[in-house]
C-alpha cells in the first residue's frame, strides 16, 4: 500500500510539472489581476528615480510608472518599485520579476532584438559626457589621456567610453563598479580622474552627492546618443501599446496645454484633440483596454511632460537641466507626442 | 515512470508465508536500487524539466542563445590584465582576463593567509598572556564582521586617506604610494635577471630531488644530511652567483609621473590590494582557529615522550607534533581555500576586474544572462575542484599510514 500511494504522489507530481505553462500570461492581464505595476527602476539617481526623505519614490523614469498606473487603474500610486543595478536590469525584465523597465536605459538594436525586450520611446535624450575636477585643469575630454575613469558596469557607457579611447587614440584605465552609489563614492573620493556617463547623471551626481558642486565641471564633449526610455518584454503588444501611450498622453498634454491644475477645465474645451486626449470624446480608452478617463487621470495624478521635467530635473529641481532635446518639437527639442485619435 | 515497479511490486503482493521473508522487495539490496534509480530519475527529470522549460521560453521570446558570442568583439577595456587585452579583442579573450585576475588574488590569498593564521593560531597557544590576548582579540574581530564590510572599509580607508598621485607618498626611491596604488620599480629586462630566474627554477629542482635522496639515505643508513641548508643555497646562491656572473646590473624600470598616472614599473591597484588585505586578513582569523585547534589536538604525552627520548624542542615540533597535528588541520583548511577563491567574487563591488565583474559586463552586454552565470559556475566550480583535488592528495599523503 506504501508503495503505491507514492507512485500516486509521484504520478500527480510529474503531471503538475508537465501541466505548467512554459510562458505566463500576458503581462496587461497579470498586472490587473495583481493591481500594482512591478517597475524597475535606478537604485538611486535624483531626477530620474530615487526614494525622497519619506521613502516615496521620485523622479522622470518612475513617473512613467506611475502614468501608466494612472491610466490603468485610475491612480497612480499602484506601483511597486524595484531597484535594480545596470547589471541586473534586463535580466529581471526578461524573467518577470519586473512588468517594465524605466531606468534611465538607452535603446539600441542588440538591447531591442537580442535581449528579447522591447523599446517602447525615449523619454528622455541624453548623451555621454565626463566630470573631472577643477583642479585638474582639463578643459576637454580629449586631455584625458592616462587618466583613470570611473564607469558603471554594465552601460553602454563603458562601451562608448572604449570606443571614444580607440577612435581618438587616447588610453583610460577604467574602475569598473556595480553599484551607481559605489561608483559615484569612488570618483569623489579621489581614486579616478573623471567620471564618466550620462551627462544627465553627471549634473545629479554633481548636484546632490559633491560636497561642493563648483569643485568639479561637466567636459564639453557629448560622445555619445543615449535614447533613454522604458521597455517591455517581447510578445507583449498590449502592455506595450499601454506603456507606451501612457507616456504619449504625457507630451500630447504638454502640447495641448494641459496641466494638473487647469486638466479640469480643460474638459470643458472645444477643441477636438483635447477632448479625445481627456476622453470627452470616448473611444481612446476603448482601444487600449482601459478606462476613458485614462489620460486624464495621467495629467491629474502625474502631470504633462513638462510638468514632469521641470519639478524632476529642470528648473524647479536641483538639477536645473535645460530642456534642450528634451523640448517639444514645436520648441526646437525632439519630444514628439503621437496623435491620440 | 520511474515508479513503475514499486506499483507491480505492490500489485503482485498475495500473503505470504511468514517464514519466508526473502521476497525480493524486501531485500534491501533491490530496494536499494530501487531508491537510486528512482532518485536518478527524479533529478535528471527536474534537470530536463528545467532545461527545456528555459530554452522554450528564451525562444518563444527570440533571446538569443548559445556560446557564439565568445568570438565576438569585447568593445569594453579592462583595467587591469596579465595578459594583453584591448577592447578589440574577443569577450572569449576578456573572460580569460578576467579568470587570470581571479586566480591571482586566489593564489595570492591563499598563500599569505595562510602564513598568517599559522602565526596567529600558534600565537593564540603563546604563554605571553599579552601575545595570546591579542590574537584571540584579532580572531573574534575578524571573524564576526561581515567580508563585504572589511572590503568596503579597506578600500575606502586607501582611497579616501592615501593622497592623489601629484602628492604621492614617496618612501623611498623609485616607490610611490597614492590612492593610484602602490607603485615600485621592477628589474629591467637584462640577460642577468634571466639568468638568475633561470637558475631559481632549477635550484628548486634541485632541492626537491636532493631531499628526496637524502631521506632515502637517511631510511637506509640512518645518517643525517643538512638539507636544509643545502637547499638554501641551491635556491637563493644559485641565482644570486648567476647574477654576479653576468656582471651585477643594477637596472630597474622605475614608476615616473607622467600626466594623470604614474608610468612605468610595476603596480598594485587600490582595488587589488584592498580586495587581497580583506580576503587574507578575514580568513586568517579562521585560519588561526583551525591551526590552534590542530595543535592542541596532539596530545601533550606526545611531546614529553620525544623529548624523553632525547629529540630537540624543533625536532619534537617538526617531526612529532606538526605531522599528526597537519592531520586535524588539512581538511578544514581546503574549505578556507575554497573560501579565499569564492569570496574573490566580491571583486565586482569594490571594481576589481575579476571573472565575475568580466562576465557581468560581458552578460550585460550580450544579453545572455544564463550563458554568463553558467562560465562563472563553470570557472569556480573547476578552480575548486582543482584546489580540493589537490589538497585531497595532500590530506592522503600526511594521513597515517597503518601497518
Amino acid at each position: 500500500m506504501k508503495y503505491r500511494h507514492l507512485a500516486a504522489v509521484l504520478g500527480a507530481a510529474c503531471g503538475t510539472l508537465a501541466a505548467l505553462p512554459a510562458l505566463a500570461g500576458p503581462t496587461l492581464d497579470a498586472v490587473k489581476a495583481r493591481g500594482e505595476i512591478v517597475c524597475g527602476v535606478n537604485t538611486g539617481v535624483a531626477g530620474f528615480s530615487a526614494p525622497d526623505s519619506r521613502g516615496e519614490w521620485k523622479g522622470i523614469d518612475v513617473d512613467v510608472c506611475r502614468a501608466a498606473a494612472a491610466a490603468l487603474f485610475g491612480d497612480a500610486k499602484k506601483v511597486k518599485y524595484v531597484g535594480l543595478t545596470a547589471a541586473q536590469r534586463f535580466t529581471a525584465l526578461q524573467s518577470g520579476e519586473i512588468d517594465v523597465l524605466s531606468r534611465n536605459t538607452t535603446g539600441t538594436l542588440s538591447r531591442d532584438t537580442s535581449l528579447g525586450l522591447n523599446f517602447i520611446a525615449p523619454n528622455f535624450y541624453d548623451g555621454q559626457g565626463f566630470i573631472v575636477a577643477k583642479k585638474l585643469g582639463v578643459k576637454s575630454a580629449k586631455e584625458l589621456n592616462g587618466a583613470t575613469v570611473c564607469v558603471q558596469q554594465g552601460t553602454t557607457t563603458e562601451l562608448n567610453l572604449a570606443d571614444y579611447g580607440r577612435a581618438n587614440k587616447i588610453s583610460f584605465k577604467p574602475v569598473v563598479i556595480e553599484k551607481v552609489e559605489e561608483t559615484v563614492a569612488t570618483f569623489f573620493s579621489g581614486r579616478c580622474d573623471a567620471f564618466t556617463s550620462d551627462t544627465s547623471q553627471l549634473a545629479a551626481t554633481r548636484a546632490t552627492a559633491a560636497t561642493n558642486a563648483d569643485d568639479y565641471v561637466i567636459l564639453p564633449e557629448v560622445i555619445s546618443k543615449e535614447p533613454l526610455g522604458p521597455m517591455v518584454r517581447h510578445g507583449d503588444d498590449q502592455w506595450f501599446d499601454l506603456v507606451k501611450w501612457s507616456l504619449m498622453a504625457m507630451l500630447e498634454a504638454e502640447e495641448y496645454g494641459i496641466t494638473t491644475a487647469n486638466v479640469d477645465d480643460m474638459l470643458k474645451s472645444n477643441d477636438p484633440n483635447v477632448k479625445r486626449i481627456l476622453g470627452v470624446t470616448e473611444g481612446m480608452g476603448k482601444a487600449l483596454g482601459v478606462s476613458e478617463k485614462w489620460a486624464y487621470n495621467i495629467v491629474k495624478q502625474v502631470g504633462n511632460y513638462g510638468e514632469s521635467f521641470d519639478r524632476n530635473v529642470g528648473a524647479n529641481s536641483p538639477l536645473k537641466l535645460e530642456r534642450g532635446l528634451n523640448a517639444l518639437w514645436t520648441k526646437g527639442g525632439l519630444m514628439y507626442g503621437w496623435p491620440i485619435r | 515512470m520511474a515508479a513503475h515497479p514499486a506499483q507491480t511490486g505492490a500489485t503482485a503482493g498475495r500473503p505470504i508465508p511468514k517464514a519466508s521473508r526473502a521476497v525480493f522487495w524486501n531485500d534491501p539490496r533491490v530496494r536499494g536500487i530501487f531508491y537510486q534509480i528512482l532518485a536518478v530519475a527524479l533529478i535528471g527529470g527536474a534537470v530536463w524539466w528545467l532545461a527545456s522549460n528555459t530554452i522554450e521560453n528564451l525562444n518563444s521570446r527570440n533571446i538569443a542563445t548559445g556560446f557564439h558570442f565568445l568570438g565576438r568583439e569585447a568593445g569594453f577595456d579592462i583595467g587591469e590584465n596579465l595578459i594583453d587585452y584591448s577592447p578589440a579583442d574577443s569577450y572569449f579573450k576578456a573572460l580569460l582576463v578576467g579568470v587570470l585576475n581571479t586566480l591571482r588574488v586566489a593564489v595570492i590569498g591563499i598563500i599569505l593567509a595562510t602564513i598568517i593564521g599559522t602565526i596567529i593560531g600558534i600565537a593564540r597557544l603563546s604563554k605571553n598572556w599579552l601575545v595570546a590576548k591579542l590574537a584571540s582579540i584579532y580572531v573574534e574581530v575578524v571573524r564576526n564582521i561581515p567580508l563585504i564590510l572589511q572590503l568596503f572599509f579597506w578600500y575606502s580607508l586607501i582611497t579616501e586617506f592615501l593622497p592623489g598621485p601629484r602628492d604621492a607618498l614617496h618612501p623611498m626611491a623609485g616607490v610611490f604610494l597614492s590612492n593610484r596604488g602602490l607603485k615600485f620599480p621592477l628589474p629591467a629586462h637584462e640577460f642577468a635577471y634571466d639568468l638568475a630566474m633561470v637558475l631559481f627554477a632549477l635550484g628548486l629542482i634541485a632541492a626537491v630531488a636532493l631531499g628526496h635522496w637524502a631521506k632515502k639515505r637517511q631510511d637506509a643508513t640512518g645518517r643525517h644530511f643538512p638539507t636544509a641548508w643545502v637547499n638554501l643555497g641551491l635556491i637563493v646562491g644559485l641565482p644570486i652567483a648567476g647574477w654576479l656572473l653576468a656582471g651585477a646590473p643594477l637596472t630597474f624600470n622605475a614608476p615616473v609621473l607622467q600626466g594623470f598616472n604614474f608610468v612605468g614599473g610595476a603596480s598594485l591597484s587600490p582595488e587589488f590590494s584592498a580586495l587581497l588585505l580583506g580576503l587574507v586578513i578575514y580568513t586568517a582569523g579562521f585560519i588561526a582557529e583551525i591551526v590552534r585547534s590542530g595543535i592542541q589536538a596532539v596530545g601533550k604525552g606526545q611531546t614529553e615522550a620525544s623529548l624523553a627520548l632525547g629529540l630537540s624542542k624543533g625536532q619534537t615540533l617538526r617531526l612529532i607534533v606538526m605531522p599528526q597535528a597537519l592531520r586535524v588541520i588539512v581538511p578544514p583548511m581546503t574549505s578556507q581555500y575554497l573560501n579565499i577563491t569564492k569570496n574573490s567574487s566580491l571583486a565586482v563591488a569594490i571594481g576589481f576586474p575579476d571573472i565575475v565583474s568580466v562576465a557581468n559586463t560581458t552578460l550585460n552586454q550580450t544579453g545572455q544572462a544564463i550563458e554568463g552565470i553558467a562560465i562563472i559556475m563553470a570557472v569556480f566550480l573547476t578552480i575548486s575542484l582543482s584546489i580540493a583535488t589537490f589538497m585531497n592528495w595532500y590530506n592522503k599523503h600526511i594521513a597515517l599510514v597503518e601497518r
